[in-house]
């Protein structure tokens, strides 16, 4: 058992048990998803019933694959950040809590990397 | 720590929704949403990686009348997380917290999401030249 006081031990704390990293992180994934969302729906505008071939010589038009990257990195960064947030609200169950919270965090990295090997995979393959 | 037999605040049904409160809850079902579409995103992307057949089949879903149901589902989502997610900023930056304000900002927010969302569905309907 232990001397502290439970406001003593929670001081500080939030739920994911640490302070204001994990805030911080959301608003700056948010800030570069700004101009990157925003070019993002202005491309999938200019892409909208293309075919493979028109899809692949986008991408290699300059800047296309760095924002692309760029935009995944973030956007999967920013869903990890937000999907934890709302498991943390409303799962209650601690060990289920725990197993969603690696999940989203594991899958979030999978499907970042997935995207950016598909981008290259179109950019500089067959 | 001991949690049990707090008093807990009422039920959500019993408050009459208001713009700021479904603001609220927009913000975060559209995030939800959003990582459904991304979903989408990297299945498009693996398509198009897969080979112009693949990709062929992403694209017959995308334009099928569900497809353009979702993606035009995620145009608000996205437009609405965004100018939401503005809105959010200006609040952390201390600007704008008079509730007037965080009335006539959520309304403009919520419209201009709406008016985003058919500007772009009108600019791609343009470059599919009317079909």
């Amino acid at each position: 058992m232990s001397l502290r006081s439970d406001l003593g031990r929670v001081r500080g704390l939030g739920s994911a048990k640490d302070g204001t990293a994990h805030w911080w992180a959301q608003r700056v994934t948010a800030v570069a998803l700004i101009p990157l969302s925003i070019w993002f729906i202005y491309s999938a505008v200019t892409l909208v019933g293309i075919d493979r071939a028109g899809f692949k010589e986008w991408l290699n038009a300059p800047g296309s694959i760095l924002l692309m990257s760029l935009f995944v990195i973030a956007l999967f960064h920013h869903m990890q950040l937000g999907l934890q947030v709302v498991v943390e609200d409303y799962v209650h169950t601690e060990r289920n809590k725990i197993v969603l919270l690696v999940l989203n965090k594991l899958t979030a990295v999978f499907l970042a990397v997935s995207s950016i090997i598909a981008l290259i995979k179109v950019a500089f393959g067959g | 720590m001991s949690t049990g037999n707090r008093p807990l605040s009422p039920h959500l049904q019993i408050y009459k929704p208001q713009i700021t409160s479904v603001l609220s809850i927009l913000h975060r079902m559209t995030g939800v949403g959003l990582a459904v579409g991304a979903l989408m995103l990297v299945y498009w992307l693996n398509a198009a990686a897969y080979g112009p057949e693949a990709f062929e089949r992403a694209q017959s879903f995308l334009a099928h009348w569900f497809g353009r149901l979702l993606l035009f589902g995620w145009t608000w989502a996205l437009f609405f997380h965004l100018c939401n997610g503005i809105r959010h900023m200006f609040w952390d930056a201390g600007l704008g917290l008079e509730l007037p304000q965080v009335r006539a900002t959520g309304w403009f927010v919520y419209i201009a999401s709406i008016v985003l969302t058919f500007l772009a569905w009108a600019a791609g309907y343009g470059m599919l030249g009317g079909s």
